[in-house]
């Protein structure tokens, strides 16, 4: 590998850090009644933002509680996200390609993975209603959206992601084009 | 008809027509021209806040009301000293003992003045102050959650009137007493007043970190009618000044027997120096009893605590701390400018308003320019202390404040309207009529060192026709006054809750920014809180019975109570779980004997209720909190005394 994108490598392993501390998705929800705004943040160990008042007005419909405690995720993307930073740190010093290409491919896949698993339990969360619930309408599911802006009954519903979030995504795209350039250098070579 | 008749026709016609067309007395035009942008100037667009916030001390009715200016909406009423069954106060068990007194539970007081704290002579927006005038009281309202916090009673006083105004950094609250009584309330004859009763006055301590109350000292000063008082500032800072009536010491037919002298006095208190006497060991500390009540807002609870002792100081004791200033005549307001320098007199039954000079004051004090001594009390001479008369202000001059572009404006009761001064030459520049007998007077921070010289408040005693009729009874009536320009300029009337007799305004966001919003849960260490539903239960010991129950939209837990037997004391603990700005939750059970509750978020609070019959009680929230608010009710089962049902509860089963 070239010494510009080891270090580069090295610079985009720790920003990775900074999803320990930051949201890496958020979920904004708009309603008359709620001036002041209602959020979750899904940070990479918690959720964080106005969960309880959230709760509180989704089993009307019959959504499910939200309990941190009980979502596998949160206890498994620490570790994760530790061993990208941990092996991305580790492909940057000994500057092996073939690592490079191998880490390059797995950060792809649990990015993939981790939307897709997110998108899931979106889906269960909005759709896998209490049979039991107040206020049924018919039809109607309650799935935020991915990305985006969607009406859900009274709440305009906004999810984009985080700091952390972006942070990621930007790294995502940076290590892109470290893989380009050294793909380069191998034709150069030849 | 011959001319005779026919002429004494005319007149009858004329005069029949004449009567008709004015009727007794004629009916006369309303109020006085108004601006026309006047309905802008107090426009607060839906959503939009208004400017200041205005206290205003509910008179009889014991609480004090919230208004925004200059809308002069309504935006709270703050209960104080009276029992609230809007929201509970006064009938939980956690607010009965704020209205503990040493004479038992008073539920009911006559709330006069309001003081806000003050921080370098100018309002801070940490606390309100509000006195108790009936049973003597001071009351400090906490301005991040408008509750009262604590209230403190006021021994050997009786008509605690010329309070609850504050030293420049709140240092002390003073509370003085209208009526002299002998102390400690003994049973002296009536006509013993002049060498048994005595006008106490008295200096509460102001801890400023906590806020909290206590009675550093009592002055026993001769038998006089204290009517108001304000702290000195800047300069003056250091003194107390107090008007007082009633000179004469007369203890019947005050109307005539306490008017007969021309000058009355405005007391002149050192209290800094008295604060050196006391180091040096002056005072007594004599038996009495008062009450000390403090709400704690960690347990959501109050505690009434009986005190036994006050340090009690006579003039003798503090020698050239205090002085007599004649006042003409019978005054009320005792005002000070905000340089500190003007003291202004409001002799209620003057032909002129006296401004006195704190540095003549001081200058007469050095050359011991007195004029005899009253007790020990030296008095000062008229013209050795006075800056200038207003002359020729109108009838009846109660009460002053003051704008930033040094004019001062006096309320005249009986002539009804409000005069403004400039304070330098004594001179009358403006006035304007009241609708009808203006008492005090309020512009946001005009009795401290920084008014905010925009608007002018005027408290009315007499309503008649300024609103739609209600009956014999009206609420008094406020007016708000422009007073940016040259010309005072009528904006807005609106009615007031019971009898304001004075109020207190500030910039909004200086109390805005501070505002508590929910209770947190997890701070909760009331003795009976539940704080999950898995928690909820229900406990009985002996004929006791404790219900720990929750609130959270939609539902009451437990909801299914039995084991419930006549005559039990059941004590309702409801803890309202949840954490989201404004939604309490509310209380009550069929055939409750107390007001409902009503519950803040991570909040806990307690009704005690007795059932005398067995039946079924449904119980429900009533506060309309969700769209299942009507769903959120439950029943309670009461058996007869001999019966053997067990103790149930349950929720959803």
């Amino acid at each position: 590998m070239k010494k510009i994108n080891r270090i580069i490598l090295a610079i985009i392993s720790l920003s990775l850090l900074s999803a320990f501390f930051t949201p890496l998705w958020e979920i904004d929800l708009e309603a008359p009644q709620y001036p002041e705004g209602l959020c979750l943040e899904i940070h990479i160990n918690k959720i964080g933002g106005d969960l309880n008042t959230v709760n509180g007005l989704n089993h009307y419909v019959g959504m499910k509680f939200i309990e941190p405690d009980s979502i596998k995720e949160l206890k498994l993307m620490p570790y994760i996200l530790e061993f990208l930073i941990l092996s991305g740190l580790i492909v940057s010093i000994t500057g092996s390609k073939k690592l490079f290409y191998i880490w390059f491919v797995l950060f792809l896949l649990l990015a993939i993975a981790g939307a897709l698993d997110f998108y899931l339990w979106e889906y269960d969360y909005g759709h896998n209603l209490n049979p039991e619930a107040a206020i049924k309408i018919p039809g109607m599911t309650y799935q935020p959206p991915l990305l985006g802006t969607k009406q859900l009954l009274n709440f305009t519903v906004h999810s984009f992601p985080g700091t952390g979030g972006y942070i990621l995504i930007l790294s995502g795209f940076i290590s892109v084009l470290i893989m380009l350039s050294e793909i380069k250098r191998k034709a150069k070579r030849k | 008809m011959n001319n005779l008749t026919k002429n004494l026709l005319y007149v009858f016609v004329l005069t029949v027509l004449i009567s008709v067309s004015i009727g007794c007395g004629g009916k006369k035009e309303k109020g006085t021209l108004i601006e026309s942008d006047a309905a802008s100037k107090v426009y607060v667009e839906p959503g939009k806040f208004d400017e200041f916030y205005a206290f205003i001390s509910g008179g009889f009715s014991g609480q004090m009301s919230v208004y925004g200016l200059p809308s002069g909406r309504l935006l709270k009423v703050v209960p104080v000293f009276s029992q609230n069954p809007e929201n509970g106060y006064g009938y939980t068990e956690e607010t009965k003992p704020m209205l503990m007194t040493s004479r038992g539970f008073i539920p009911w007081d006559d709330s006069h003045h309001s003081e806000l704290s003050m921080k370098d002579g100018a309002p801070d927006g940490r606390w309100i102050f509000l006195n108790g005038n009936n049973t003597p009281r001071i009351a400090r309202i906490n301005l991040s959650t408008f509750r009262t916090e604590e209230i403190i009673e006021i021994p050997n006083s009786a008509g605690n009137h010329s309070s609850p105004f504050t030293t420049a950094n709140s240092e002390y609250v003073v509370a003085g007493t209208r009526f002299s009584v002998p102390p400690d309330n003994k049973d002296f004859p009536i006509n013993t007043y002049q060498e048994n009763f005595k006008g106490a006055l008295s200096f509460i301590k102001v801890d400023q970190n906590t806020g909290n109350m206590n009675i550093a000292f009592q002055i026993m000063t001769p038998p006089f009618d204290y009517d108001l008082s304000h702290a000195g500032k800047g300069p003056s800072d250091g003194w107390f000044f107090f008007s007082c009536y009633n000179s004469e010491q007369a203890y019947t037919l005050l109307e005539k027997n306490s008017t007969q002298k021309d000058k009355d006095f405005i007391l002149a208190v050192n209290w800094k120096k008295i604060e050196d006497f006391i180091k040096q060991g002056k005072g007594t500390d004599k038996a009495t009893a008062y009450t000390h009540n403090i709400l704690n807002e960690k347990t959501h609870t109050a505690t009434s605590e009986l005190i036994k002792t006050v340090k009690v100081l006579n003039p003798a004791d503090i020698p050239g701390a205090l002085f007599y200033m004649p006042c003409p005549k019978s005054p009320h307001g005792a005002d000070v400018d905000p340089t500190g320098e003007y003291i202004v007199g409001g002799g209620k039954l003057a032909t002129v308003i006296p401004v006195f000079s704190y540095t003549k004051m001081t200058k007469a004090i050095e050359s011991k320019s007195y004029d005899g001594e009253i007790q020990g009390i030296p008095v000062l001479k008229y013209e050795s202390v006075l800056s200038g008369e207003v002359k020729e202000p109108g009838l009846g001059p109660l009460h002053t404040e003051f704008d930033d572009k040094g004019f001062a404006y006096t309320s005249m009761f009986v002539s009804s309207e409000v005069i403004k001064w400039k304070l330098d030459t004594k001179e009358i520049v403006d006035r304007m009529a009241a609708f009808y007998s203006v008492g005090h007077i309020m512009i946001p921070g005009g009795d401290s060192k920084k008014p905010w010289g925009k608007y002018l408040l005027i408290m009315n005693k007499i309503t008649k026709d300024r609103f739609l009729p209600t009956g014999p009874e009206l609420n008094q009536s406020a007016q708000l006054i422009d007073i940016s320009g040259d010309k005072m300029k009528l904006l807005l009337d609106f009615p007031t809750v019971g009898e304001p007799h004075y109020a207190q305004s500030l910039k909004a966001d200086l109390i805005s920014k501070n505002q508590l919003k929910i209770y947190k849960i997890e701070e909760n260490n009331h003795p009976f809180v539940t704080k999950s539903e898995k928690d909820a239960r229900v406990e009985r010991k002996g004929n006791e019975v404790h219900v720990y129950m929750t609130t959270i939209r939609s539902h009451l837990t437990p909801d299914n109570i039995e084991g419930i037997k006549a005559g039990d004391e059941v004590y309702f603990h409801v803890t309202n779980l949840e954490q989201d700005w404004d939604i309490p939750h509310g209380f009550t059970i069929l055939g409750s004997q107390a007001a409902e509750l009503l519950i803040m978020p991570g909040e806990t609070c307690t009704m005690k209720w007795i059932p005398k019959d067995a039946g079924i009680y449904p119980f429900y929230c009533t506060d309309f909190c969700s769209a299942l608010h009507q769903e959120m009710q439950g029943y309670l089962r009461v058996s007869s005394k001999e019966s053997n049902v067990q103790l149930y509860f349950n929720s959803n089963k």
